[in-house]
Parts: C-alpha cells; sequence; structure tokens
C-alpha cells in the first residue's frame, strides 16, 4: 500500500502551487507597485526627499480641510440614507408576500448598472434649480418664483450619490435574508414570539452584519465617488476630497500633494474596517451550509400594495425619472424641454453617431475593457478566493488581504498611482488600454474576491477532499466539483465586473488617452462642456449594450443559462 | 480691396495685438520655411497616412462640423477630435510627451501662450501654409512658421431674454456686480478653459482682483468649459453670463434661442487660438494637409460664416447681418503676459471661487 502510493500518483505534477505563486506574484504587482509609488511620493518632494511638508500644507490649508470635512459629511449621510431605503426594500422583497418583487429586484438592479455620472447628468436635467423639468412643472403649477430642488447642492449631491449606492446595500441585505433558515423564525413563533419579538430577537440580529457591511461599502463609494460630486459640486461651488485631488492634477500637477491627499482617504477606510470588526465582535452568524426550508413569506394583506407603492416612489428617484430625462433629452432639441411628437428630433442620435468623431472608438474600448476585465478579474477573484478559503498555501492571508486592499483606495488616487508606475521603464503602458485594464481590474478586485470567497464559503470543503482522496488532483477536483457549484456565482461576478467597468471613471480620467478613451470620460467631457443631449443618447447606448451584454451572459448554454436573477448575488 | 483690409489689419493689430510675434523675435530665431500650397502630392501621402488626429478646445458641435468639411474636401482621411477644455489639453499632451506618447497631430488651442511653452520645448514643427505667409498679419503668425492664428473671437456677457428684458440687463462688468445679480450669474473657468485663463488675465488687468473678489462674492454658479456658459443660459438654468464664448451666444440666438450678447463697455476679452503641427505628428501629412486647408481663403470664409467667430485672414468677410469685430470695443490681448500670470490666476481664482 505504502510502496503503491509512493510510486504512482505523486510522480504526477501538481502544478497548483506554481500557479498560484504565479497568481501572487501578479496581485503583488498589481497592488503593491502602484501603493509603493504613492507612499513615495506623499512623504517626498519634488528632488524624492523624504519629507512631511505635504502633510503640513495638507492640514494647514482650508482648501484641503474642507474638502476633507464634506466628504465625510457626503459619505455618513449617504450611507445612513442608503440603509434607511435599502434595509426596508430588502426586507419587503425577500419576507413578504409583496406582488411585484421580482420586478423590484430587476428595478434595483438597473439602479446598481446605472453609472452614478448619468444618474448625475440626469438629475441636473431634472432638478437644476431653474431649467430643472422638476422645478419647470413646480413653477407652472404652484407659480412660486424659488425653485423647489437645487441640485447643485450638498443636499442634491448627497441626494444623487445614495441613489446609486443604495443598491449595494440592498443586494447584500436581500441576501442575508434570502439564505436565513425560515426555521429559526418559525421556532420564534412557536415559542410565541410575536412578530415584532421574532424580528428583534431573530431577523434583525442575523440581518446586521449584512446591513452594517452595507453601510460600509456605501460609505466607501460615497466617499471615493468622482463624477457626481465633480458634475454636482463644483458648480455649487465646494470640493469633495476627490475633485480636490483631481485638481491637483492641473498644470503644472501637484503629484505629491494629490498622495498626500489620499491618506486620510485612507486611513479613513481603514479604520471603518476595524470598526466594523470591532461592531460584529467575532460572533459567527453563518448560519449555511445546511438544507433549511425557505423564509416563510409574511402575509402583509392590504398593505401588499401599500409596500409596493412605497417601492416604487423610492425606485422614482434612481430609475424612473433619471431615465425619462435622459430619453426625453436625446429626442428634444433642448434637453429641458418636453418633447412632444412636434418637437421630437433625431438630431442628437445622428450628431452621437455619424458626427462625434470619438464614438466609435470609445464603444469599442470600453466594450473590449468590460469584457477582458470582466473574464480576467473573476479568474482572479476566483483563484484568490480558492486559496483563502481553503487555505491552500501559507501566505493565504496576504493574498486576501491584496485583494481587499484596494477597495481603500479611491479610484482616483489609484488611477495617480498607476499613472506613475505605468509611465516609466520598465512597464510603459500609458497610452495603451492596459493600463486602463490594470486599474479596472485593481478596482473590481475586492467586490469580485468577497462575492467569489461567499460563493466558496458554500460549499463544503468535504466534497473536494472526497474527490481528492479519490485520486483527483487539486484542478481535477476544482474542475470536476467546485466549478459546476460555483457557476451562479461565477456568472454574477463576470457581470458585476462588467457594469463595474462601464460604471468606471475616478481611474480613467487620470489614465485616458486620445486613443484609449472609454465611454464614462466622453461623457465626462462633454458634461464639461454642456452638450446635455449628446450625453443622453450615449448614456441611453451605454445603458442598453450593458443591459444587453449581461443578458447575453445570464444566456450562455454552457453556464446554465436562463437561470435568472443571477445578479441579486453580486 | 486694400483700404478695407488695411483698416482691418489696423483694428486687429490696434486693439488686439498680440505678443506672441514679438516674443518671438529673437536674435537666434530661425528662418521661417518656404509656404506651402496644397499640392497633390501633399493630398496623396495625407491620404496614405488616411488618418488625423486633432486637439482642440472648440465647442464639440462647432469642431466636429470642421472636422465634417475636412473629410469631405480629403474623402480618405479621417479626422479624430479630442474635445476639452485648453488648460486640461495643455495638462494631457504635457503628461503625454513626459510618457512618450505622440497621439496628438495637430492642436488648436485657445490659450495663446500653450504656444509659447511648446516652441520653447521644441514641440512645434516648422510649417508655413501659402496662405498664412500671403494673407495673415505678421502679428498673427509665428515669425518661424510654428503656428498660425486660425480664429479669434471673445468672452463677453450675454443674457437671457426670457428672464432679463433688455434695459435692465447689465452693460458692463461693473454693473456683474449689482447684487441683483447675485445667484443669478453663469461662468467658466480658468483652470479648464483657456478662454477664460485668456478673459480672466485681461479683466484683472483691466479692473484688477478686487473685481474677481467681488464677482466671487455673488455666488456664481461655476461651469468648466467656455463652451459651457451659453448653453446654460439659453436652458434659461441662469439669467446672466459673467463669461464664456460669445459666438456660442450669437450661433444659439441665431437658432432662435433666447439670448442676447452684451459687449461690455470697459472692452471685451478677445482670445486668439493659433493652429500648430506637433513635431513628432504621426500623420504628419494629414497634419500639414489640415493646417493648409484650415488656413485657405475658403476654409476661413467657411469657418466664421458657420462658427461666428473672426478670422485674420485678409480677404475674410464677416457674414452679412453680424456684428463686425471692428465695431466691438475690445480688450487687448498679450500671450507673454498670460504664461507668466497662468499660476497666479489658478490659485488666487480657486481661492476666491472656492473651486
Amino acid at each position: 500500500m505504502t510502496t503503491i502510493a509512493t510510486d504512482t500518483p505523486r510522480s504526477r505534477l501538481d502544478l497548483t502551487r506554481p500557479i498560484l505563486w504565479l497568481f501572487a506574484a501578479f496581485m503583488i504587482v498589481l497592488i503593491v507597485l502602484p501603493l509603493s509609488w504613492l507612499a513615495v511620493f506623499a512623504f517626498t518632494d519634488k528632488a524624492r526627499h523624504p519629507t512631511l511638508q505635504n502633510f503640513v500644507t495638507l492640514f494647514t490649508d482650508p482648501a484641503f480641510l474642507d474638502p476633507l470635512l464634506t466628504t465625510a459629511i457626503i459619505a455618513t449621510t449617504s450611507a445612513v440614507a442608503c440603509c434607511l431605503v435599502a434595509a426596508p426594500i430588502g426586507w419587503l422583497v425577500s419576507r413578504t408576500d409583496m406582488p411585484g418583487r421580482q420586478i423590484i429586484r430587476a428595478l434595483v438592479t438597473a439602479s446598481f448598472v446605472t453609472p452614478p455620472f448619468l444618474g448625475a447628468v440626469a438629475w441636473e436635467l431634472l432638478a437644476a434649480p431653474n431649467s430643472g423639468m422638476l422645478n419647470q412643472l413646480y413653477r407652472y403649477l404652484t407659480g412660486a418664483e424659488d425653485p423647489l430642488f437645487d441640485i447643485y447642492s450638498l443636499t442634491g449631491l448627497i441626494f444623487v450619490i445614495s441613489c446609486y449606492t443604495f443598491p449595494f446595500v440592498f443586494v447584500l441585505v436581500a441576501n442575508a435574508l434570502d439564505n436565513m433558515p425560515g426555521e429559526l423564525e418559525d421556532a420564534s413563533a412557536i415559542l410565541g414570539g410575536k412578530a415584532w419579538t421574532t424580528a428583534r430577537r431573530v431577523t434583525i440580529p442575523l440581518a446586521m452584519p449584512a446591513l452594517v457591511a452595507g453601510a460600509l461599502i456605501a460609505f466607501l463609494q460615497a466617499m471615493t465617488l468622482f463624477g457626481s460630486p465633480a458634475i454636482l459640486a463644483l458648480p455649487a461651488g465646494f470640493h469633495t476630497m476627490t475633485t480636490k485631488i483631481w485638481s491637483l492634477f492641473q498644470y503644472p500637477p501637484k503629484l505629491e500633494l494629490a498622495a498626500a491627499a489620499a491618506v486620510p482617504l485612507l486611513l479613513l477606510t481603514i479604520l471603518l474596517l476595524q470598526g466594523q470588526k470591532v461592531l460584529l465582535g467575532r460572533r459567527g452568524y453563518s448560519v449555511l451550509g445546511g438544507k433549511y426550508g425557505p423564509p416563510r413569506p409574511i402575509e402583509m394583506g392590504a398593505w401588499r400594495w401599500a409596500a409596493l407603492a412605497f417601492c416604487l416612489l423610492v425606485l422614482l428617484n434612481p430609475v424612473f425619472l433619471p431615465y425619462f430625462a435622459l430619453l426625453n433629452a436625446a429626442f428634444s432639441p433642448n434637453a429641458t424641454t418636453l418633447v412632444t411628437p412636434a418637437t421630437a428630433t433625431l438630431h442628437n442620435i445622428v450628431f452621437v453617431f455619424t458626427e462625434l468623431s470619438s464614438t466609435q472608438l470609445a464603444l469599442k474600448n470600453t466594450v473590449i475593457l468590460g469584457a477582458s476585465t470582466a473574464t480576467i478579474g473573476t479568474t482572479l477573484a476566483l483563484v484568490v478566493a480558492y486559496v483563502t478559503t481553503r487555505r491552500v498555501i501559507a501566505s493565504h492571508r496576504v493574498l486576501g488581504f491584496l485583494a481587499t486592499a484596494p477597495v481603500a483606495v479611491p479610484g482616483i488616487v489609484l488611477g495617480v498611482g498607476l499613472f506613475l508606475s505605468y509611465t516609466r521603464p520598465p512597464f510603459v503602458l500609458y497610452g495603451t488600454l492596459w493600463i486602463l485594464l490594470l486599474a479596472f481590474l485593481t478596482i473590481t478586485l475586492p467586490s469580485a474576491y468577497q462575492q467569489l470567497q461567499a460563493a466558496f464559503a458554500t460549499i463544503h470543503p468535504e466534497l473536494e477532499d472526497a474527490s481528492r482522496i479519490l485520486g483527483a488532483s487539486r484542478l481535477q477536483s476544482l474542475r470536476q466539483i467546485t466549478a459546476p457549484l460555483l457557476r451562479t456565482g461565477v456568472i454574477a461576478t463576470w457581470c458585476f465586473i462588467f457594469i463595474g467597468v462601464m460604471r468606471e471613471l475616478s481611474a480613467a480620467i487620470v489614465l485616458f488617452t486620445s486613443q484609449t478613451k472609454v465611454l464614462s470620460v466622453l461623457i465626462y467631457d462633454l458634461n464639461e462642456s454642456g452638450d446635455l443631449a449628446a450625453i443622453s443618447v450615449l448614456g441611453i447606448a451605454m445603458l442598453v449594450i450593458t443591459f444587453a451584454v449581461v443578458l447575453a451572459v445570464n444566456r450562455i448554454p454552457m453556464f446554465g443559462g436562463g437561470a435568472g436573477a443571477k445578479l441579486r448575488n453580486s | 480691396m486694400r483700404g478695407r483690409k488695411l483698416s482691418r489689419r489696423d483694428i486687429l493689430q490696434g486693439s488686439a495685438a498680440l505678443a506672441v510675434g514679438t516674443v518671438f523675435a529673437s536674435p537666434v530665431r530661425a528662418q521661417a520655411p518656404e509656404p506651402v500650397a496644397i499640392t497633390s502630392a501633399l493630398v496623396d501621402a495625407a491620404k496614405k497616412e488616411g488618418k488625423l488626429i486633432f486637439y482642440s478646445s472648440m465647442d464639440l458641435p462647432v469642431g466636429e462640423k470642421l472636422g465634417k468639411a475636412f473629410e469631405a474636401a480629403f474623402p480618405g482621411v479621417t479626422i479624430q477630435i479630442e474635445r476639452s477644455g485648453s488648460e486640461r489639453l495643455f495638462q494631457r499632451i504635457d503628461q503625454e510627451f513626459a510618457s512618450n506618447i505622440r497621439a496628438a497631430d495637430i492642436v488648436n488651442s485657445s490659450d495663446a501662450s500653450h504656444f509659447i511653452s511648446w516652441k520653447k520645448n521644441g514641440w512645434l514643427m516648422p510649417f508655413v501654409p501659402e496662405d498664412v505667409a500671403k494673407h495673415f498679419p505678421e502679428s498673427y503668425r509665428d515669425p518661424d512658421g510654428m503656428f498660425a492664428t486660425s480664429r479669434v473671437w471673445l468672452s463677453s456677457i450675454a443674457y437671457n431674454t426670457n428672464l432679463v428684458k433688455a434695459e435692465d440687463a447689465p452693460k458692463s462688468f461693473a454693473d456683474l456686480l449689482d447684487a441683483k445679480w447675485a445667484g443669478k450669474m453663469v461662468k467658466a473657468h480658468p483652470a479648464y478653459s483657456g478662454t477664460i485663463m485668456t478673459a480672466t488675465f485681461q479683466l484683472v488687468r483691466e479692473l484688477g482682483w478686487e473685481y474677481m473678489e467681488r464677482l466671487a462674492k455673488q455666488r456664481v454658479m461655476q461651469v468648466q468649459s467656455s463652451t459651457d456658459p451659453p448653453k446654460k443660459l439659453s436652458l434659461g438654468e441662469r439669467a446672466v453670463m459673467a463669461d464664456g464664448n460669445e459666438y456660442g451666444i450669437v450661433l444659439l440666438k441665431e437658432a432662435g434661442q433666447p439670448v442676447e450678447p452684451v459687449y461690455p463697455t470697459e472692452g471685451t476679452p478677445t482670445i486668439s487660438g493659433p493652429t500648430g503641427i506637433f513635431r513628432s505628428a504621426e500623420h504628419p501629412n494629414a497634419a500639414k494637409l489640415f493646417q493648409a486647408w484650415l488656413h485657405t481663403r475658403e476654409t476661413q470664409q467657411f469657418f466664421i460664416d458657420f462658427s461666428a467667430q473672426y478670422s485674420v485672414h485678409a480677404q475674410v468677410q464677416s457674414k452679412p447681418g453680424r456684428r463686425k469685430i471692428s465695431d466691438i470695443k475690445l480688450m487687448k490681448e498679450d500671450a507673454e503676459g498670460v504664461e507668466k500670470m497662468t499660476e497666479e490666476i489658478k490659485t488666487r481664482y480657486a481661492r476666491l471661487f472656492r473651486v
């Protein structure tokens, strides 16, 4: 027995380790290189002599402190607002017999797919104080002089950011509630717990980690967003940290200050991640792994319709109203005038697709980058998630940390880091699509990794162990056992990254050149020159492409196509 | 004919004389190359390259229309226009050159001082189209043939006629400081737009920083590109435009939008937009063809007719019905002055307007 065992199977090469080390090396280059350059620039002067002067400048100048405070206010209030909206909707969709639950999920997905900068432009069309359509309507109805809404304000910005951040919280909360075993609540009910007691003692505590995690993600999203503040805060006369960092790129670029300005954002993120750990303690909330009955839907009676009305009312803000405004502007001779059959024009569409010379290039680049980032990113996240959940190599923690670390780095800061890393030998990637690929990979990696890690966690390792005991190599057991079980998670992650690339502006704005322009940058440029109708046409095209790709991917037969609601796992 | 030409030159040189001409009249300067006409050899060489990348800050529909006209004139050469604010383009070109990226073939900036830097860096290619040599005033072309002024335009005040009665409209920059315009104005940003950089320099020179300080207290809506304020005005988003492209206002007015330009009593800031080819151009022949074509009388006439800007080509006439630049009191241009003051303008402006 022993002799046989040493002779035959072990002579087969197990490629796992070399492959894994290769991945580790790639991740280190991907993440450590730009971050190191950032650190170097933050702590040195122009001659690269060590100094703390950048931080002194930063913390004594109100021009930096104000944006920092503003950003903190925006991030906190947006996170709270997102939770207040996402938690009830998540609960209604997951736990009640409210009609149209699938539609509500789809609409939340639609708000997630909408790039935040496009939403910001749409809300300019709707709620600019004087020309905004809602304000026009309000004045028409009431005869009032003053506007009802002013989107160019701190409140306006927080509102728009929340519109496109709450899906992150929703998805986490709804997933947690979906996966919560109904038996626990049943038990509480059987033991005489009233509905509210059950909610307070069982449901809410079980959903709490998801909500806290959601709040954290919302905070980070709101803090690191570039497009919405650039579109709404600058006209209002204030900066956030991201727009401030962007302004430091003006000629002559002050890269040292830009790098130093990123440090407070990094520290804030690390603090938050730690805070989350303290808050949740080390209590295990895992209830996955066995077969439980589906949660019992709560019968709401007549309240069902009130609940649906509430959800639709909320979704008016990220979806119905903005899409309406964009569609109207696309066909309108004047972006904020209501289109009638008599005034409708195809001029904007003709302009974007036949006259605007960067349209084709930007479309092509965006689709290429979206598909390749999604494919490479999913693979990378898959491997790292496998290594960390199965503890394949000793340094799995380091890999996990590397994959999560970019979450702390605002896109624009990462853009700076990548710019510093790849504009000089040995890696001169600036001006090519490669640098954007690296940027998008790094930005989307943390959430892709977290999703796939969660997916792995639901598959018991004993299944793989069984396969390996029966003689399969690690790769074989992965292919034959784990992969089929992961299918849904993988597709969801791929779509998630693809959408993430479509949404991305903050790193691209630093890294693009005329030949590597992407749609988000083109839209930002058009906003800068006030070409709102062209933005609307491009924005709609962008949404159509995104939805088409996501639907197509979900229908690929080898991935078990046709299964709906994949995205809810994202 | 001759008389008209001279008076036209007098006006342009007298009221808006560019310093660029004299800045480079240094003793060591090289001779400008021989003027070049559009020949079939040049056209064939351009067609072989097939493509042209044009960095420009022109209002997008205007720039794209120019591009389409070029493509129609020379089928087989496609043009890709990179539109952005001139100050952003300047920063990007700097960033790209530093990384050895030579994407831009040819550039038209709305901050003439950029050409001072690019020329100093040795980035520009000497090339003199025949029309430039024959018909452009010396102060509007580089003595070494590195660039020529393709267009002149203004940054004016304007108002929305639905929101402001003609008699109430501001007549001067000083009028903008009236409390009644607080919260009702829109203006563009000198750190993004070359037009506004140039205009801000002239305003600060004529009216002092104190004017800017008081304007900043008026709660002005701050957009980026100088092409945006006319659009915000025509939407009715703001009642008054404190600065921005006058040609945008004229075009919108001609299209029936409720906007009206105002040429302030203090004088209207004047901007000239030179075009030059990069020495490193990947499509040098297409760039030369474009440069030559852009400065012909026909193109210049067509360009000012559809773009409502002004040409320094001696044979170009203003479109009937449009106001002549000679009838407008202008502020004097000074590209060298702008170059010296760029940093100060960016810093002080950001401090005053907080963005």
